[in-house]
Order: C-alpha cells, then structure tokens, then sequence
C-alpha cells in the first residue's frame, strides 16, 4: 500500500500510522456497510406468522386401506398413506443395491403403524407433487422430470438425488397423528 | 461515447446555454446522430435497436398494468382477469406486455446468434459482449418473476420449481430456499417480493444497456466482414442510414408482434395458467414458457450421479450453460471474426443453432417419449447437452488452432468497390 502511493507519502511524517487509519477506516466502513445490509437481506426469511405455522395434528381414522390423503403442513403438501399388506410388502423386498438413496422401509415408518407412510409430497428434484399409485414401482410419479418412487416413497429412477422427506411426527394416539 | 469531446454549438441561444452548462446535446448528437457506423450492417444488425424498443415497451405497459394488479396471493389471479375484462384497453395492454415477453426474447436469440455466428464477441468487444450476458441473465430473471405474478397454476408451479434450483447448493442450500421464498413453501410472501423484483429489474436492465451502448461505442460496431473500419470511406453516419434502417426493421417486427398481442395472447401460453394457484396440485405436465424450454431440456437431461448427485450436477450444467458465454470471447481465440470466412466454424455453428433448437423441442416434451427406436427424450437430450457444451470447450478452441481461413478482404470497402487504387482514380 505504501509503495503504489503517488502521493508519496513514505516520505511524509508518520507514513505508518496514515496507513493504519486507511486500513481502520476502510476496516470500519466495511463492517457498517455489512451491518446495514444484513437486516435488508434478513426481512426475506420467514416471518413470524409463517414459523407460527411449523406443526399440525392429523386424525388418520377417515382414512382406509389403499387409501391416500394430501393435508397441508407449514404450507407444503404432506402424503398421509394407508398401505396395504402388499404395499408395505413390496417395499420390503427391494435390496438396498436396487437403490439409490439406501434406506429401508422400517427406517422411514413408526414400528406398530408400518401402513401409515407419511412423506413430504414435494419431489426432492425441484419440489413438483408426484403423483400417487403410478410410475414402474406401484409408488409416485413425478410428471415434471419423471421421477419414480416405491412405495416406500424411495427414489428408483429419473433425476430425483434423494427418498422423499419424512416429516417429524409423533403418533398422539392410534389415530392421531402430529406432524411436525 | 468516448468521442463527444468534439465542440458541439448549437445555434439556438437558449440550447447553446444549456449546452455549455451539461454537454448533453453534444453527447446525444455524437452517441446518435454522427456516430460512424460500419457501412455494410445488414438486418440481422438491427436487433439491437429492435431491443431497445422493446425494453421500452414492456417497461411502459408493465408501469401501466402495475395501476391494476394487486400482488397478494388470493387476489393476484382475480386482478390480471379483470385487468383483461375491465379495465379500459386492458385486454390490449396486458396482452402486449405478455406476448411482448416472447417478441423481447426472440430478438435476443437472433442478437445472441447474430454475436457468435460474426464473432462480435471477440477482442476488443470482450466487455460489451460480457454486460449483454448479464442484459439476458437480468431478462431471464425478469421474466421469470413476471410469469409468476398472474398467480396461475404455472406460475406458482414454476415459481417452486425455480427456487428449489437453488435446494441444490449444498449445505446452505435449504437457507437460501426459505430466503428466496420468505416461508418453507411458495406462497404470499415469495409474490410479493417478485412483484418487487419484477417491478426493479427492468431498470437495472436499462442501465446495463446504457453501459452496452457505451461499451459498443468505444470499439464502434462489429460488421458481416469481421474486419474492422480502415477509414470514414467504410463507415456512414448513424443517422440517417441506421435509424432508418432500425426504424424499418422496427415497423416490420411489429407485425407479428400486434398478431399476437391482438389475435393470439395466449397462443405461447398454457392453458393450465388460467386455473388460479393450488400448492396441493400439481399439473400433469409443467414445461416453462419457450424462451427458457433448451436450458430447461438442459436441467432435465442430468438425471444419473456422477461424483455428485444429479441434482445439483442438473443444476450446474443448466447454470453453466449460461455462465459459459461470459468465458466466449476466451474459447474461441481465432483471429478472424466473420463466421462468412470460416469454413469448418459455419458448419459446427449452424449445427449449434439447429441443436439449440433441438433442445427447445426436447425441453417440451415428456421425458419418456420415445424419439428415435427405444430412446426417449431424456436419452437424445443428452447427446444435445453433450454438443452445446462441446461447441464452447472444445470443438472452438480446437478450430482457432487448426482452421484455415478463407483470405479476408482489406476492407469493408474493398469487395465493393473493387482495390482501394480504383476506387481513388
């Protein structure tokens, strides 16, 4: 810095402390350009009443064998699944070198109610909504780029990287269900 | 721009007083009227100014349709109907902006085909060419924004769609999603903040074409030869020879233009547009709007992992689809500018252009339908995605090192008027 100066300044008095307050101040005003800049990028998160919205309870006893229902949760669709014994069967034969994203049934269902799936119903490609009973696996198809799930909502092809989402839930009672 | 030194008096008093105070006449009359353009721009160099007019004519129908249109999730859709049904004019003025978007875009491709086929991108114009990269990624931008607005089921739909591009950023992936759209799904904050942005970028576009425009003046104009201007004998003044040129080129662009605008609307549109937002259905078959169909066949053609997952390797191909014009004027070292005295470069080009549209068709369609015997879409587009990205790595730095040019003329004015010692006697 001291060196590219046309000012010359190393042969002014105090050159070194000059320098110090060039770098103070630059140091300075780059922290308090960042310190108004953050809450202006900030107020784009989520806001309060968005987050208040973060859990939602569910009553599964509508819902019957083969059947499938779609309720909204922090604003996303959610799949609740009553699978059947062949479904649920199906799933469980797949050998996890058939997958791409290895995960077993067991791992994505609570012990006790297997033939509750309950997912996240937005594809892990760009977030379409598969759609159900379709597709070469007895799952969910995705119409946007084609994604295949199983039944067990497993990635089996097209571009989708991941399984799709199980969401946190906790059974309140045998048929109620609390997501998130 | 750089020029306008040169004293400028106008005779008038009152102008000359206002002249000697901002020298904006001398400037307008430098950059407008006596700038010297290469003489031998045919209309494929008209674009530029067919772009100007149309960035004028989406930013003056937008501010007009910005009085009707309510940017709030449950009235958004209700507002563009009755900005088409009631408000006065307003079937005209909303349609004009709408299919405005596809006119604005189609001029673009010919302008962006118009730089690589005659080399415009090539020293000393690395910088002008580079600020239009950034004019079309504003666009895209823009337009993007702009489609989601009418809060139909596309709109919303491609709104998810587009933001969870940015999902795939490892790590702050998620973060950047929930900022983007204000809320763990699309939904009223995101329209909001698009109506903001929608309403912001058109401006920040005029301005990156104010720095086009000077950049383009520095070098002056690229032209079909390639060669650069040798005297004032191989250049006339922009005005008249060019604004009238660019005038016509205008009037004619219009005619299909007020065609769509005033008998087809929605002819480039979906249907499914026309069924208000619902974030628990999704349409059976999302394909964008067509300005953005090749670099959406693009995204889609990723579908295998290859040391990353294909995810975020779809989104990397589609982003560096892009991001690779900035790194052109590099790639493509040879000397000769004209793609006319090129022999092999004309032939991979064209190729280039027709699997570009390739890709546009491939970016409509399913991904499983079959095109050629057993292979499907998502097969063939790979072998697309393969070229356009072969065109940029390979195949041109490859050809700046072995291709052997046709002999160029001397100057612009020389294949017209014979050698430059004729011409003089």
């Amino acid at each position: 810095m001291a060196t590219e100066s046309n000012l010359a300044h190393d042969d002014t008095p105090n050159a070194g402390r000059r320098d110090f307050l060039y770098v103070a101040t630059t140091a300075v005003g780059i922290v308090g350009v960042g310190a108004v800049v953050w809450p202006l990028i900030n107020q784009m998160n989520p806001d309060a009443s968005v987050l208040a919205l973060s859990s939602t309870e569910f009553d599964l006893s509508g819902v019957e064998e083969g059947a499938s229902v779609t309720i909204k949760w922090r604003g996303s669709p959610v799949f609740v699944r009553h699978r059947t014994q062949k479904e649920i069967d199906e799933a469980r034969a797949v050998p996890m070198s058939d997958l791409k994203d290895p995960q077993t049934d067991e791992a994505r269902v609570v012990a006790g109610h297997e033939q509750w799936l309950i997912m996240v119903a937005l594809c892990t490609h760009l977030g379409c909504i598969p759609v159900g009973e379709s597709g070469e696996y007895d799952g969910w198809f995705c119409p946007c780029h084609g994604s295949q799930y199983d039944t067990s909502g497993r990635i089996r092809k097209g571009p989708a990287p991941t399984n799709l989402i199980v969401p946190p839930y906790k059974f309140l009672s045998d048929t109620v269900v609390q997501i998130g | 721009m750089s020029a306008h030194e040169s004293k400028y008096t106008p005779a008038n008093p009152v102008l000359r007083w206002v002249e000697d105070r901002l020298p904006i006449l001398g400037f307008a009359k430098s950059t407008l009227v006596d700038y010297p353009t290469p003489k031998n721009l045919n209309y494929w160099w008209t674009f530029g100014a067919i772009l100007a007019f149309m960035l004028g004519v989406q930013i003056v129908t937008g501010i007009v349709l910005a009085m009707h249109y309510t940017p709030e999730a449950s009235l958004a859709f209700d507002s563009v109907e009755a900005i088409k049904r009631d408000v006065v004019g307003g079937r005209i003025i909303q349609a004009v902006h709408s299919t405005g978007a596809s006119m604005f875009f189609f001029a673009v491709y010919i302008h962006i085909f118009r730089g690589l086929y005659f080399g415009s991108y090539k020293a000393p114009r690395e910088i002008l060419w580079i600020l239009g990269v950034i004019i079309f990624l504003l666009m895209m931008a823009t337009a993007f924004f702009g489609y989601v607005l009418p809060w139909g089921q596309m709109s919303f739909w491609a709104a998810a769609v587009i933001t969870n591009i940015f999902a795939a950023i490892p790590i702050i992936g998620d973060p950047i999603l929930q900022l983007l759209r204000g809320g763990f799904a699309v939904d009223n904050p995101t329209l909001n903040r698009f109506f903001s942005l929608h309403y912001l970028l058109p401006f920040i576009i005029a301005a990156v074409v104010f720095l086009h425009i000077w950049a383009l003046h520095v070098p002056g104009n690229n032209n079909p030869i390639g060669v650069e201007v040798k005297s004032e004998r191989d250049t006339v003044p922009f005005h008249p020879y060019y604004t009238m040129k660019d005038f016509f080129a205008v009037v004619v662009f219009c005619i299909p233009f007020a065609w769509f605008a005033f008998f087809a609307p929605d002819i480039l549109g979906h249907p499914d547009n026309y069924i208000q937002a619902n974030p628990l259905v999704t349409p059976p078959h999302i394909v964008p709007e067509w300005y953005f169909l090749p670099f959406y066949a693009i995204l889609r053609a990723i579908d295998f992992n290859f040391i990353l997952d294909s995810k975020l390797l779809g989104v990397i191909a589609f982003g560096g689809s892009i991001l690779i014009l900035f790194f052109l004027p590099w790639l493509d070292t040879a000397k000769v500018r004209s793609g006319t005295f090129r022999p092999a470069f004309k032939w991979f080009y064209w190729l280039f252009a027709v699997n570009f549209l390739l890709l546009m068709w491939y970016g409509a369609q399913t991904p499983d339908m079959k095109v050629v015997g057993p292979f499907t879409v998502a097969d063939v587009s790979k072998l697309s995605v393969a070229y356009y990205f072969l065109y940029f790595i390979v195949i041109l730095p490859l050809l700046s090192r072995f291709e052997k040019p046709r002999p160029l003329p001397n100057s612009i004015s020389e294949p017209v008027l014979g050698k430059p010692a004729q011409a003089t006697t």
